[in-house]
């Protein structure tokens, strides 16, 4: 039998394709019925009962559990704010950007959910700038939801109060880490932050903070609703629910699939998104966005399960963004291509980021333009080590956030899977060519 | 802080307030780094615990006064127990840590992160000022690779670009490591440079049409780590192997930074800031950096003269060079006229705020002790009395780190005492030390300040005794003054009280009376004064001031020791400035000594100055300039200045702290101190003193204050030594070892003591000025306290029609160290008047148009600007900015400066 969507954040805006995002759709639909059950609740049930029960996992890449999140804030130190995190910008990633166009009441419900949860009563949204529908939808979506009293002062007479501002960043990738958003909400340029402290003691302001993501918060009324159990219930190990995933590349049907997790990648790659294109066999996949090490037609049978693909495969789930690449396609080039946008977002603050990514790029443009010399992969490997101390999986690190080690994920992937045609590729000849690691 | 539209992009507000966390622990923990067991305190940042203990882990961005901000990422090294490698600059360290800063992993990576810095790094080494004293370079020798592998081409900058008149910036060095950008917004509060561009294209930048024109720009220049930044007085002036250098204090103002004067082939070139913990942490503002200039100015007079030639009052003679005896007979024979036929009285004597504490002793001996006359002021009407400076408790400047609340009542430090400025700013921003500021407008410090009362100008003793009747629990009614009271609840430690005249258009009167009121504050104020010109408490507390001799005592308290170690000491207390000039006027001054002292600029009241000079009878410049002031003098004698003569110097707290010569001067100048001693001789006394170490033990024995504080204490205190020692004995470190890691100048420079110690000395220790010679049986006299009484005056009520003036100094001004140094000629924004909207509305004339400015004085046309920080009735105009001003307009005796302003018809 064929694999289908498991559709819990999808729902309404599979089932009204046409209106998903207005109020009256999203009403019709039982939009804020979970918000009315939670205000009956105490914040505690809802963040241990509910959302840590359920299992659920940051759904913007890392992949912690949310309502361990929201449990470290310290007790009594007030403003706290809760920041949500639409930035979306991890190259192929397109899920946040559907749920915040298509049924933005969907997380307003969240964010209020979360924000009475955790205590906060101002909330910012820092949206991907370039997401100007986005904007719209979601500041009529506000704006009428303020009108109903599901946000703003005493929400539904509960006597709840919650300002939520809509902020639009101005194109930065890194300012979807964590502390580089809280930077850029500030008005500072958005360069993330050395930790400790950690936003949850120190975050906005230097006041306590969470920052959750969109699809994060989009999944908190339907816990609310439902119970933590049986989210838990969904998926497999630690890794509950449903995801959406972006499948793009060479399918047939490329799009945003919600899946429960535990299916294979076969199964969304074949079963859902309908193949590889072109009757063409698939080369190789990248399982989680640009940031996440390429895996092998090998892997297909392996589940989409957050700690197998890191632990087992080496990879990681990462934003979801699954991209497909056929047998016509250069390695060489896609590792080159990718790891230009890394230069390009690298913020500039950590040496081996800002200057590495340059040099990986500029050393992969050659390779991948047919000027590589012999010692290049080696070379990348070598001061790549600099970024990415001994090149395992999963990476450290010697840069603040995750877009360092990040540029050198088309480089191991490289290596792991594909030394022997890009050394080829290099002008090495096939017979000397080892095996790669 | 609001944004408001048109507001300058520098100015956007910054809300930045983290703190590393520290594990609870100890007070003082173990850990071990390389295998080897070090104690340090808890929380200490690793990078600081390894530093002290031997062991130097590279660093780029990690700068000891400043934040934390990890980016460089050299500093990496091996946490047992941690995952990954740590920054040590942003690791607080935790009992029984154990660090590893050299292994295999931290190796590979410091290569690998030298091998990234240098990609687009151009090495252009050859011809960088940097060249030699490069942390690139040196870092890369010690811990980076031999060779580079990056074959593609560099990244390409337009190069250099001024992004001020003193400051260039080569944007291929730089390595993006942001000192310079986290100075200009952590320590000074001017973020007028930030990063522009990110990743690879990352670029310090100014905001548009605002260039980085801040007082402290040469300290990022100092402390960039490559030479990305450049000043223009150094640039392609020396190459630091060709370097002599010595540690001295900067005497621009009397903050008394400690710098590290360097020279090349007998011109100085450059003064680098020394870390100095209770002085200046440093920093040094530009004026003091780069005014060293005006010591090799082509105007400095190198030989003495003498006035020669004939005429009706002298009007066709003129100066001509002469040689010193015949100089030096000259001005002793001037002298000795005006004793013979008019008697001490008629003797006065201009300042010596300019020179060292030696000079001062030394002129205080000759003019009190052998011409008899207390007619000595080396302040020029715009400082604080004699009696008030010297007889209040005196705070120093790092008990502004710890104090209950600083009480500003004075100028404004950013303008003039620009390094205390920053030491105030910190302890606001980083210490939470409230400000509670009292003047009548807004100054650098007012957006940092807990509470700002504002008053009308001479009337600052109103809003003192309330405040401190509300701190004493008595609340005044006045809510700001309550609110700057609440500030203090529940905070220990001193109340310091910056204490100095917010305007010279208005007495001194009104800051003492002010002064009056906070003395009962009782034991808890303590008072730091904000004085003009560099030496000035120096000169104070050797006797260049009426009534009063040397060592803080009244004349009268002194008068039976000096009469002994002397001889002899004035009959009777003298005047002061403006007593001076006034006597002058009235031609009862007949020999007037102008010792480095130029009133025609510097006095506030331009006309007394003016009709002083032309009525004294005789009159001998102790200087180092032709000036308005100095031009008719009888007799020139050229003397040495900063740089070119060793002796000590006394900053604003009262720390007395050794200035080296490091240059011999051109032509004949000699010490101001020589020359009193030459004159005295030629008078009949001859003192006996050869050397700046004689001078200095004779103060040492004969000065109540500076008992004990001889030539060898002073050679071995790294931090010299606060008057009185009574107070600070335990703050003396003497011989202190101390191994620098590094002398690049990048890193703070610490202090060294100037000389290593003698061998055979005894380690000298301070005996609290006890020991008396047997051979001197008179007691040495007590110092001289203040009573805090003040008889009052009243201030004439403001009329309707009149606004009332503040006049203030600003860095950069016509003054001689400005006026001498090139560097600096460009930023005098000279005098505008600033007034209240509402006043500017009235007079109806638009900004930056022209109003005439009337007194009972003088008047005078002036461009006119609104200022929001000006409240309706004060106008601001920024005093001796060349030309007409504020001085054209003041009454030196009348208690305030009221001024009508009219459009120009």
């Amino acid at each position: 039998m064929a694999a289908s969507e498991t559709r819990i954040v999808t729902k309404l805006l599979r089932d009204r394709p046409d209106d998903s995002w207005t109020i009256e759709a999203a009403l019709e639909n039982g939009a804020y019925d979970a918000l009315r059950k939670a205000l009956t609740m105490t914040p505690e049930q809802i963040g241990e009962e509910h959302v840590k029960a359920s299992g659920l996992r940051g759904r913007g890449g890392a992949g912690f559990g949310t309502g361990q999140k929201w449990s470290f804030l310290p007790d009594g130190v007030f403003p706290r704010y809760l920041a949500v995190n639409a930035d979306e910008g991890e190259p192929s990633t397109f899920k946040d950007r559907m749920l915040i166009e298509r049924d933005p009441h969907q997380l307003i419900e969240g964010i209020v959910i979360t924000a009475y949860a955790i205590d906060c009563h101002e909330a910012f949204v820092y949206l991907r700038g370039e997401f100007a529908l986005g904007a719209e939808r979601l500041e009529q979506a506000l704006a009428d939801a303020y009108a109903r009293g599901f946000a703003g002062p005493d929400i539904l007479g509960s006597g709840f109060d919650l300002e939520i501002v809509l902020h639009r960043g101005a194109g930065a990738y890194v300012a979807g880490d964590e502390t580089g958003l809280l930077e850029s909400l500030e008005g500072e340029r958005a360069l993330p932050r050395i930790k400790p402290p950690f936003p949850a003691i120190q975050g906005l302001y230097a006041q306590p903070t969470v920052v959750n993501n969109v699809e994060t918060l989009s999944t908190v009324p339907h816990i609310v609703q439902r119970g933590g159990d049986w989210y838990a219930g969904l998926g497999v190990n630690r890794s509950t629910g449903t995801r959406i995933f972006s499948v793009s590349g060479h399918v047939r049907r490329p799009g945003n699939y919600e899946v429960e997790l535990g299916m294979s990648f076969r199964e969304l790659i074949f079963d859902l998104a309908g193949g590889i294109r072109d009757g063409r066999e698939l080369k190789f996949f990248v399982p989680g966005g640009a940031s996440s090490p390429w895996l092998m037609p090998e892997h297909l049978d392996a589940p989409l399960d957050m700690d197998y693909v890191q632990n087992e495969l080496k990879s990681m789930l990462g934003s979801g963004a699954v991209m497909v690449f056929d047998e016509t396609t250069s390695p060489a080039l896609v590792a080159w291509r990718l790891a230009k946008f890394f230069a390009h977002e690298s913020c500039g603050k950590c040496t081996p980021c800002r200057e590495g990514s340059g040099w990986i790029e500029k050393v992969l443009y050659r390779i991948a333009h047919d000027e590589g010399r012999p010692e290049d992969l080696d070379l990348l490997l070598d001061f790549g080590a600099t970024i990415v101390p001994g090149l395992n999986a999963p990476f450290a690190q010697t840069t603040i956030c995750a877009l360092g080690p990040s540029t050198m994920s088309p480089v191991v992937s490289l290596e792991r899977w594909f030394r022997a045609e890009i050394l080829e590729l290099c002008g090495v000849a096939p017979s000397s060519v080892g095996r790669a690691i | 802080m609001t944004l408001t539209a048109g507001q300058p992009m520098s100015q956007w507000p910054s809300t930045h307030r983290f703190v590393i966390p520290v594990a609870p622990g100890p007070e003082r923990v173990t850990i071990t780094i390389d295998g080897r067991e070090v104690e340090a305190p808890n929380g200490e940042l690793l990078i600081r615990a390894a530093q002290d203990h031997g062991t130097y882990i590279p660093r780029f961005c990690w700068h000891e006064r400043m934040k934390p901000v990890g980016m460089c990422r050299m500093c990496l090294v091996e946490v047992d127990g941690l995952r990954g490698l740590q920054i040590s600059c942003a690791t607080p360290i935790t009992d029984g840590m154990v660090v590893h800063t050299r292994s295999d992993a931290v190796k590979k990576v410091q290569d690998g992160m030298l091998e990234l810095l240098l990609i687009n790094h151009p090495l252009d080494c050859p011809v960088c000022d940097r060249g030699g004293e490069c942390p690139l370079q040196d870092q890369t020798l010690a811990f980076g690779p031999g060779e580079s592998r990056f074959v593609e081409e560099k990244r390409h900058f337009e190069k250099p670009i001024a992004i001020s008149d003193l400051v260039l910036l080569d944007r291929e060095r730089c390595i993006q490591c942001g000192r310079c950008t986290r100075f200009a917004s952590e320590i000074v509060g001017d973020p007028l440079i930030d990063f522009g561009g990110r990743g690879g294209a990352t670029e310090v930048i100014t905001y548009p049409d605002e260039p980085f024109t801040s007082y402290f720009s040469g300290n990022v220049v100092q402390i960039c780590p490559v030479g990305a930044l450049t000043a223009r007085p150094y640039r392609f002036a020396a190459r630091p192997w060709d370097l002599a250098s010595m540690e001295t204090s900067c005497t621009a103002c009397a903050v008394g930074c400690r710098g590290a004067l360097e020279s090349s082939s007998n011109r100085l070139v450059r003064l680098l800031g020394v870390d100095s913990e209770p002085v200046n942490h440093g920093w040094l503002c530009d004026k003091g950096r780069f005014g060293f200039e005006h010591v090799h100015s082509s105007e400095r007079v190198r030989s003495p003269m003498v006035r020669k030639g004939t005429g009706a009052g002298g009007a066709s003679s003129e100066l001509v060079e002469c040689s010193w005896p015949e100089a030096l007979d000259a001005a002793a024979e001037g002298m000795r006229k005006a004793l013979e036929l008019h008697g001490s009285e008629s003797i006065a004597v201009l300042g010596g705020a300019r020179g060292t504490n030696e000079d001062a002793y030394v002129w205080a001996r000759f003019a009190k002790g052998v011409l008899g006359t207390d007619n000595v002021d080396a302040q020029l009407g715009d400082g604080l009395p004699a009696e008030v400076v010297l007889g209040l408790r005196g705070a120093t400047i790092a008990d502004c780190d710890r104090a209950a609340a600083i009480v500003l009542l004075g100028p404004d430090l950013k303008e003039e005492l620009p390094v205390l400025f920053l030491r105030v700013r910190r302890a606001a921003e980083d210490l939470d030390v409230p400000l509670i500021d009292v003047a009548a407008r807004d100054h650098a410090l007012t957006p940092y300040a807990g509470a700002a009362v504002r008053v009308t100008p001479g009337e600052e003793a109103v809003a003192a005794k309330k405040l401190v009747a509300a701190i004493g629990g008595a609340p005044s009614g006045d809510d700001t003054i309550d609110g700057a009271a609440g500030l203090l609840n529940g905070r220990e430690g001193p109340i310091v009280v910056v204490l100095g005249r917010p305007s010279v258009a208005e007495s001194a009167d009104a800051v003492m009376q002010a002064a009056g009121e906070l003395v009962a504050l009782g034991d808890r104020a303590r008072f730091l004064f904000a004085l003009r010109r560099g030496n000035v408490r120096g000169a104070l507390d050797l006797g260049l001031a009426p009534g009063f001799l040397p060592g803080r005592v009244s004349l009268a308290d002194g008068r039976e020791w000096f009469e002994q170690v002397w001889g002899s000491v004035p009959a009777s207390a003298g005047l002061d400035a403006v007593g001076i000039l006034t006597a002058a006027r009235q031609g009862k001054i007949h020999a007037l000594v102008l010792l480095g002292a130029e009133p025609i600029d510097d006095f506030p009241d331009r006309t007394l100055a003016r009709d002083g000079l032309a009525g004294a009878g005789f009159v001998v410049a102790v200087g180092a300039f032709v000036s308005e002031s100095t031009r008719h003098a009888d007799v020139f004698l050229p003397v040495t200045l900063w740089g070119e003569q060793a002796g000590t110097t006394t900053n604003l707290e009262g720390r007395v702290q050794r200035v080296p010569q490091l240059v011999a001067p051109d032509g004949s100048p000699l010490p101001d101190w020589r020359v009193a001693a030459e004159l005295a001789a030629r008078l009949g006394s001859d003192f006996d003193l050869e050397t700046v170490e004689e001078i200095q033990d004779e103060i040492a024995r004969v000065a109540p204050a500076h008992a004990g504080i001889d030539s060898t204490l002073l050679r071995r205190a790294r931090d010299g030594a606060v008057l009185p020692m009574v107070e600070h004995a335990d703050e003396l470190v003497l011989d202190a070892a101390r191994i620098p890691l590094t002398d690049a100048s990048w890193e703070p420079i610490h202090p060294s003591p100037l000389a290593a110690s003698l061998p055979g000395d005894e380690p000298p220790t301070w005996n609290g000025g006890r020991d008396q010679p047997a051979d001197e049986p008179a007691a040495l006299p007590r110092v001289h306290v203040w009573s805090g009484r003040v008889e009052s005056s009243s201030v004439p009520p403001r009329d309707a029609y009149a606004l009332r003036l503040v006049a203030g100094r600003t860095l950069y001004d016509a003054g001689r160290a400005v006026a001498g140094s090139p560097s600096l000629h460009g930023p005098a924004p000279g005098a505008t008047l600033l007034v209240n909207r509402a006043d500017r509305e009235r007079v109806g004339v638009p900004d930056g148009g022209e109003v005439r400015v009337t007194t009972n004085r003088g008047s005078l046309v002036v461009t006119v600007r609104a200022d929001t920080g000006t409240p309706a009735g004060v106008v601001f105009l920024a005093f001796n900015q060349g030309g007409p001003g504020p001085s054209d307009l003041i009454d030196a005796t009348a208690p305030v400066t009221d001024l009508r302003v009219e459009t120009v018809r």
